[in-house]
């Protein structure tokens, strides 16, 4: 072999090689952020959660200690914490209130957005992109200040107490602002375009002349409708309402700004614990339990868009 | 032509005035003169003349954008390099962890992952402000930029990289010079997202942040928790106008492209 | 040129190549033909680069080309989809692979403009992918791919995206185009007129092995086994048991009670061996009258007529329930057939008109 073709060969090596390290990189940079930057904190809540509040700084106990190790450290980890939430009942009924709140405004949402997707596939073709673009441009403005745009309509001398007054449909101001009303308001209101957009991608894909034939074939409208709309739309409504579902269910801003006394979620319980009284510990273990609960909707919907995914294809 | 009968006008109608009619009402309101934002007195833009003289409201405008401008690109060029990943590397070792890590992110109840991210940092002893700010919202961001590049990258005919392999590229050229430019248009909404994304998160910056760097979300939270304040409506409405005319341009420069690739592939078919 | 020396390459379970060996060379014009799965493109990308073999070789000009990555091969593809890069123009398409050479600005001004020139494609230059027609895509790949004057260049369906008379017209711009650069090309494709007409040797494969390896019309003329034989173009199947008759001639014994067919083959079968004759429509004579001198002659009722303006095809059912396919050309315009359906009308051929073929 001459002289020549080692060096061909050398190089090709080198050039294996440096393509191999940069696969490495490529994989490995993303994946040690995330690692280290969503991963890890799941593991410190979860070790925090088990812990026991002190006052301290950080306000929690044990600290782990190289020279006590593992094994010292983990026999003073417990779950009283859970034991905690089960007996407080603040907390369970925080969960079940906010579970309560997430499903009622999630078949609300779907009630008011169903007929806005309904009527955007059956409007004229070149109307489409712009209606579309209506429902997108909210979701590109600060949620925060779409929940802020509510507290001026829903307070008692708000716009929509002053036109109920005026219409002469109530005789004095409802009270709104500061309930859970208000809540489900807000909530229809900042998560609609989560609803409209997968129901009216799966209704745009609906090809028109199935709704011909099943009138044909001597449906009415309504059992049209009913029969062949509904079922095909189907991926899409229950895409819709997982992606209200998932968020609403720890919502934080909308309970806190529109929300009452009375209104109990559980994002607005842990920002209190963690930031009112301090009980990191206590706010860890409510974390890890809405983690718990939000785990199954989670799951269905990610096979839920797979499925969807594969019946494209 | 296909008619649309009357229940669809009604539910459009209906649909896009609750859509819209709040943020209108808002937009009205930050040019009352009156300080009550329920009853109209009279037009003035003395808010947005208070809002100008707001240094703590300026303050924190600048600390969100510079939280945005950074996380926003680094998240794009690490969220760029997980779609890739995701869409091309095949298997590797703990690659269900990997796309599970970035599909999680974006389902993830907010305050759960301000919480976790914060009690990283005090368990690493780094000092909160801008710094952790930064790394917050970067981790939740380039989940969104990997899922529209990935999206992107799925329909990308792979031949056009097999092409310029065989042409006498690199990886890295073949990426560089052909597929980059190709999906950059996913990368810069990818980067738009992100962009917005930080700009309008509260509760993680709320967790990670310290004393020393209040961001605008923060103190929008912090004054209207207390109220209605006109102050607030001119700031929404400047925001709101900003992204308004930023995704209709966006739009319509994509739509105008698009009109005219059409238009020319049209000639092409027909000269031929 | 190249060798393939028992190369295996599997996904998998999934065997695509099955230990193949083949030669190609230098200046040819190489088909690889088969339907869709049988191994063609996977070979196609081991030359290129883009699959190395799970075993066995592939030498380039007698070297072994495995550590060789495609970005460093004297070898370029067209690929099917064209992957032209929409970016890029017409003339930046061409030029991608001369500028990563780090050719001198004017020697890729010239060469680019030569390449235009071949492809006729010089009026648009300036335009973007998307301007330009299909047919004129094609071209831009074929200019894109040879601009580096590749040793072989590959060409993945280079014609499958384009109508059927286009397709007949860039057939032979594709051999000029050959001949004037004398590279030697490997054309992949599952349109066996395209492979006839183009090639000037083909590879029938299936099921990642390659069938045979010859001339178009030794493909067609002489196919070694059944599968070419029923691959390539239209033939009728006989099966039956051999026995030998005298020098290089047999008689094929297919039915119980019906004449055996005599046929004359260079290759010896054992007595009483299953072969199958295979004989082309074309070279089945239909008439009213059994021939006087036929070797073969057979009797049956048209079922079927088949008109393809210049031929017609006539579906024969004998007696035993078989059907032969008997073509003949329409030389004169049809004021009245000669044969019509139910009409009984006899077959015959020559014992050389078709060819024996072992199991």
């Amino acid at each position: 072999m001459g002289r020549h073709r080692l060096a061909v060969l050398d190089r090709h090596r080198r050039h294996l090689v440096g393509e191999l390290m940069r696969r490495f990189l490529l994989i490995a940079i993303p994946y040690i952020w995330l690692l280290a930057l969503f991963l890890v904190p799941f593991v410190i809540v979860l070790k925090i959660s088990l812990s026991d509040a002190a006052i301290a700084r950080p306000p929690y106990f044990p600290q782990f200690d190289w020279a006590e190790g593992i094994r010292a450290f983990i026999a003073e980890l417990d779950f009283e914490n859970f034991i905690w939430l089960v007996e407080d009942d603040l907390y369970w009924k925080a969960y079940l209130s906010s579970l309560r709140i997430a499903l009622t405004s999630t078949v609300l949402t779907l009630i008011v957005g169903y007929p806005i997707a309904y009527g955007m596939a059956r409007a004229p073709e070149e109307w489409r992109p712009t209606l579309m673009m209506l429902v997108i441009l909210p979701f590109w403005t600060s949620f925060l200040i779409r929940v802020y745009a509510w507290k001026g309509i829903l307070s008692n001398e708000g716009f929509l107490n002053q036109f109920l007054l005026w219409s002469g449909l109530v005789s004095e101001p409802l009270q709104i602002l500061n309930t859970t009303t208000a809540v489900y308001i807000g909530i229809v209101y900042t998560y609609l375009p989560f609803m409209i957009l997968p129901i009216y991608a799966a209704l745009d894909r609906m090809d028109d002349s199935l709704i011909e034939a099943a009138e044909d074939l001597g449906c009415s409208r309504f059992s049209a409708f009913w029969l062949v709309t509904v079922p095909l739309s189907k991926g899409g409504i229950i895409a819709g309402c997982f992606l209200v579902f998932i968020p609403a269910m720890g919502e934080f801003v909308i309970p806190s700004l529109l929300g009452g006394s009375d209104t109990l979620m559980i994002g607005k319980v842990l920002w209190e614990e963690f930031f009112s009284n301090r009980d990191w510990p206590v706010a860890s273990a409510v974390a890890v339990v809405l983690l718990l609960i939000l785990v199954v909707p989670i799951v269905l919907f990610q096979r839920n868009q797979q499925k969807e995914q594969e019946s494209e294809q | 032509m296909k008619r649309l009968s009357a229940f669809n006008v009604v539910s459009l109608t209906f649909g896009f005035a609750f859509l819209y009619v709040p943020m209108l009402i808002l937009i009205l309101f930050s040019f009352n003169e009156s300080k009550l934002v329920t009853v109209w007195a009279g037009f003035s833009t003395k808010w947005y003349g208070e809002l100008m003289q707001n240094d703590a409201m300026l303050q924190a405008a600048w600390v969100t954008i510079k939280v945005a401008v950074f996380s926003s690109t680094i998240a794009t060029v690490l969220g760029t390099m997980a779609a890739y990943v995701l869409v091309r590397s095949g298997r590797f070792l703990g690659r269900t962890l990997f796309s599970g890590m970035i599909y999680a992110p974006l389902v993830m109840p907010e305050v759960i992952t301000g919480l976790s991210l914060l009690l990283l940092f005090i368990g690493i002893g780094l000092d909160r402000g801008v710094l952790t700010i930064v790394l917050a919202h970067t981790t939740f961001s380039m989940c969104y930029v990997s899922v529209v590049v990935s999206s992107r990258l799925a329909t990308f005919d792979r031949s056009l990289e097999e092409a310029a392999l065989d042409l006498g590229c690199s990886a890295a050229e073949a990426f560089r010079l052909v597929t980059l430019p190709i999906i950059a248009p996913a990368v810069v909404s990818g980067w738009l997202l992100a962009f917005t994304l930080s700009l309008d998160d509260l509760v993680i910056a709320s967790f990670t942040t310290g004393p020393a760097a209040t961001t605008l979300p923060i103190k929008i939270f912090s004054a209207v928790r207390l109220g209605v304040s006109p102050e607030i409506n001119a700031l929404s409405t400047i925001m709101i106008t900003v992204v308004t005319v930023g995704v209709i341009g966006a739009s319509l420069v994509s739509k105008r492209a698009l009109v005219k690739q059409r238009q020319e592939e049209q000639d092409a078919v027909r000269a031929s | 040129m190249i060798q393939f020396q028992n190369v295996t390459k599997r996904f998998g379970d999934f065997t695509a190549i099955d230990n193949l060996t083949i030669d190609i060379f230098e200046r040819e014009f190489f088909a690889l033909l088969g339907p869709s799965g049988c191994g063609k493109t996977t070979m196609m990308r081991m030359l290129a680069g883009f699959e190395s073999p799970t075993e066995g070789k592939i030498f380039l000009a007698g070297q072994d080309i495995a550590p060789v990555p495609p970005n460093q091969r004297a070898v370029n593809m067209m690929f099917q989809s064209y992957a032209l890069f929409p970016h890029l123009s017409v003339w930046e398409n061409i030029a991608f692979g001369l500028k990563r050479e780090g050719m001198p600005k004017p020697e890729i001004n010239a060469r680019v403009d030569e390449m235009l020139r071949l492809t006729r494609l010089e009026k648009f230059a300036r335009r973007r992918p998307h301007q330009i027609s299909g047919g004129q895509r094609q071209r831009v790949a074929l200019a894109r791919s040879l601009a580096k004057a590749p040793k072989l260049l590959l060409l993945d369906e280079p014609l499958g995206a384009l109508d059927r008379k286009l397709r007949e017209e860039t057939q032979f711009e594709l051999m000029d185009i050959q001949e004037k650069t004398g590279t030697t090309f490997v054309i992949v494709t599952h349109d066996q007129e395209e492979a006839m007409t183009v090639a000037s040797r083909v590879a029938v494969m299936d099921n990642g092995q390659v069938m045979q390896v010859a001339t178009p019309a030794d493909i067609y003329e002489a196919p070694n086994s059944v599968y070419v034989a029923d691959f390539i173009g239209d033939v009728n199947l006989i099966e039956g048991k051999v026995t030998a008759t005298g020098e290089g001639t047999f008689a094929l014994h297919w039915r119980d009670g019906a004449e055996p067919l005599r046929v004359k083959s260079p290759t010896g079968f054992s007595e009483g061996q299953t072969a199958h004759l295979a004989i082309r429509p074309e070279k089945v004579t239909i008439s009213a009258e059994r021939p006087a001198d036929a070797a073969n002659a057979v009797q049956g009722k048209v079922l079927d007529i088949a008109y393809l303006g210049n031929l017609s095809t006539y579906h024969v059912e004998l007696p035993t329930g078989d059907i032969i396919k008997a073509q003949t050309a329409n030389t004169r315009r049809i004021s009245r057939r000669d044969y019509t359906w139910e009409d009984t009308v006899w077959l015959s051929w020559t014992a050389t008109g078709g060819i024996l073929l072992a199991n």
